[in-house]
């Protein structure tokens, strides 16, 4: 124990608060370990990567002929809504994955570091965002190989891209809180598909609003879903950028993220 | 910075590591932790000794920040863990009951992100981490995952993680349970070592050799209450006196046997005829050469002689056993409990 010494109490500057720089800190090197363990695990990526290829192929052969008339006529529909439908649901694995990595030893540690108690999530969501990359960009391999080239070109597909996985961030914060406030795992998965299944496919992902009942209409016209989707078919297909429905997403994901990001926190931080 | 008003204690703020009174924390209707008060003086190792179920993990979670008390406070180094819990944090290591390492990552890998976390930079965090390895032998499985750890090394590198901000308070929860007698040894040997430098540490353990071995002080806990608190001398010693056990070479010298030891002892004792064995207490140790002396002049032989000291598991027995007497009658409590913890 040569080298292992202990600085008294005394000597030590003690606040009990912790800083913002600190936060963002902690957050990273959060963020860093579920990097790691996406390493260490690799087995944990596949859906990320045969859900886009699967459901890409599936949909645009068995919805294109009947929706536009033939395959290619149906990408530019087809490849922004099934981005955004596989992104999103991608979202919810974050929340079961913090519940399953709370249950574990290592959290307690976690709390008892004088470290920011946003930082475990934070960081768990922040290293999520690879999975939404990786769906992201396989995603739209798919339609570049099924023959879609979309107009707004490759600088507004990027920035498609990088909405969708903003906001996705922003909704697996109500997944990571269902996470937090969850028994266990299963029932976070449960619960997260329960609401997830009708809101993205209540949607404009798949078809033209106008071949469903009014009354739907109105949900699917109200839904921040189709607000998404249209706002990534605008960018990608016809350079459109900064119409409504892309305000409507960052600002629904900012509400998001304002609601339930504290939520989330409070709620972790009782669950001792 | 509010420091705790030094009224409320006899000694200086930082004499006392912990102190905590009536903490009481509820499951349902299940009281696990039942009012318990502890005192422990910086610089020592404490000892929270109890059975199963008896509330020490629970206790130590309240006290290390991670349960909030339902009654009661708790101060580490004067600072309250409810009101000022980022500043308890700093100047705790907590090592659980049960592995509070990742167990997807190396040790290395562990080791660093614990430390940046605590804010060491980038080299620095390698450095410790290598540095903490070297000095508690892992260095070699340090790259592997830790799935493949003993639970040894996975308790070592717990241990280790638990001093990366070097904390003047280490609390750890059954630090030896599982581990073979050699690794237990070696735990022990790092536990005296950290206070050494100036450590305190807090521990619970259901071994009573262990505690015998290393605390200075010990709280019996029993169904989340103190039920005995003292140095392991007092407590042995509230439990009774050494005894006197003899046994003697042929059966038919039993009766006589007894009788000296009676008459010489001046004690009452007991015999156990399957064995053949004589017990006594024994108040008085010089009585005993008398006692030798009679027998060899009365022909009787002895086959064995053995002076028992109480154990701590006497102790314990004595104790916790009668916590389930208690159970039927609650009445005696009160007057058995301050018995002893009047050590
Ligand atoms: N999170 C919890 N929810 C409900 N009950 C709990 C919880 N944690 C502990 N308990 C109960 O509180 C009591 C005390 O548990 P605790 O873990 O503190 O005992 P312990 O002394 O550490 O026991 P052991 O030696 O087995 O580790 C037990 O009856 C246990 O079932
Ligand atoms: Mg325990």
């Amino acid at each position: 124990m040569s080298n292992v010494s202990i600085t008294p109490e005394i000597r030590r500057s003690l606040k009990n608060h912790t800083s913002l720089s600190q936060s963002v800190r902690n957050s990273f090197t959060m963020a860093y370990r579920g990097l790691l363990k996406i390493r260490r695990t690799p087995e944990q990526l596949f859906d990320v990567t045969f859900q886009p290829i699967i459901f890409t192929l599936m949909f645009t052969y068995i919805f294109g002929g009947a929706v536009s008339g033939n395959v290619y006529n149906y990408l530019p529909i087809i490849i922004p809504g099934n981005l955004v439908q596989t992104v999103i649901t991608t979202s919810i694995v974050t929340g079961v994955q913090l519940r399953e990595d709370m249950d574990k030893g290592v959290f307690d540690r976690f709390k008892s570091l004088p470290i920011a108690r946003i930082a475990p999530l934070a960081g768990a969501l922040l290293a999520d965002t690879v999975r939404y990359t990786i769906a992201t960009v396989l995603t739209f391999a798919m339609g570049y190989i099924m023959g879609y080239r979309p107009n707004g070109g490759f600088g507004h597909v990027v920035l498609a891209g990088i909405l969708v996985i903003v906001c996705s961030w922003a909704v697996s914060w109500i997944f990571a809180f269902f996470g937090v406030i969850a028994r266990t795992a299963s029932s976070v998965q449960g619960i997260s598909m329960l609401i997830l299944f009708p809101l993205t496919f209540l949607s404009n992902a798949y078809v033209p609003v106008d071949t469903m009942p009014k009354w739907l209409q109105w949900f699917v016209h109200a839904n921040p879903i189709s607000h998404l989707v249209s706002a990534v078919r605008d960018m990608v297909n016809t350079s459109a950028f900064g119409g409504s429905d892309l305000v409507i997403s960052l600002v629904g994901a900012a509400i998001i993220v304002a609601l339930f990001a504290p939520l989330t926190v409070r709620a972790y931080m009782r669950r001792t | 910075m509010s420091k705790r008003n030094a009224s409320e204690s006899t000694l200086a703020h930082d004499t006392w590591a912990v102190e905590a009174r009536g903490l009481v924390k509820q499951f349902g209707d299940n009281r696990a932790v039942d009012g318990v008060d502890l005192t422990v003086r910086a610089g020592t190792i404490y000892g929270v000794l109890g059975p199963n179920g008896a509330g020490k993990t629970t206790t130590i979670r309240m006290l290390a920040t991670l349960l909030r008390p339902d009654a009661g406070w708790a101060r580490i180094f004067g600072y309250d863990v409810v009101k000022e819990p980022q500043i308890v944090r700093q100047l705790i290591g907590v090592t659980g009951q049960y592995a509070s390492v990742d167990e997807s990552l190396s040790a290395t890998e562990n080791l660093i992100i614990f430390s940046r976390l605590l804010g060491l930079g980038r080299a620095e965090a390698k450095r410790k981490a290598a540095e903490l390895l070297e000095e508690f032998g892992l260095t070699e499985a340090a790259k592997r995952p830790l799935k493949n750890f003993s639970g040894g090394m996975r308790r070592r590198l717990d241990l280790a993680a638990s001093l990366i901000a070097q904390p003047p308070l280490i609390f750890l929860d059954e630090p030896t349970t599982g581990l073979d007698p050699r690794t237990r040894a070696q735990m022990w040997d790092t536990i005296r070592r950290l206070v050494k430098t100036g450590s305190t540490v807090l521990l619970t353990t259901q071994y009573l050799d262990e505690a015998d071995q290393l605390a200075d002080r010990i709280a019996v806990i029993d169904r989340g209450r103190v039920v005995a608190e003292g140095t392991v001398d007092e407590l042995k010693l509230s439990v009774g006196t050494s005894s006197l056990q003899l046994r003697v070479q042929s059966p038919t010298d039993m009766d006589r046997a007894r009788q000296m030891v009676d008459q010489v002892l001046g004690v009452k004792s007991v015999v156990s005829p399957e064995a053949g064995k004589i017990t006594a207490s024994m108040a008085n140790a010089d009585q005993v050469t008398d006692l030798l002396i009679r027998l060899r002049e009365a022909r009787i032989h002895l086959a064995e002689m053995s002076v028992q000291k109480p154990s701590l598991d006497e102790v314990f027995l004595t104790i916790t056993v009668h916590g389930v007497k208690e159970r039927e009658s609650a009445a005696v409590e009160d007057e058995h409990e301050l018995e002893v913890t009047r050590v």
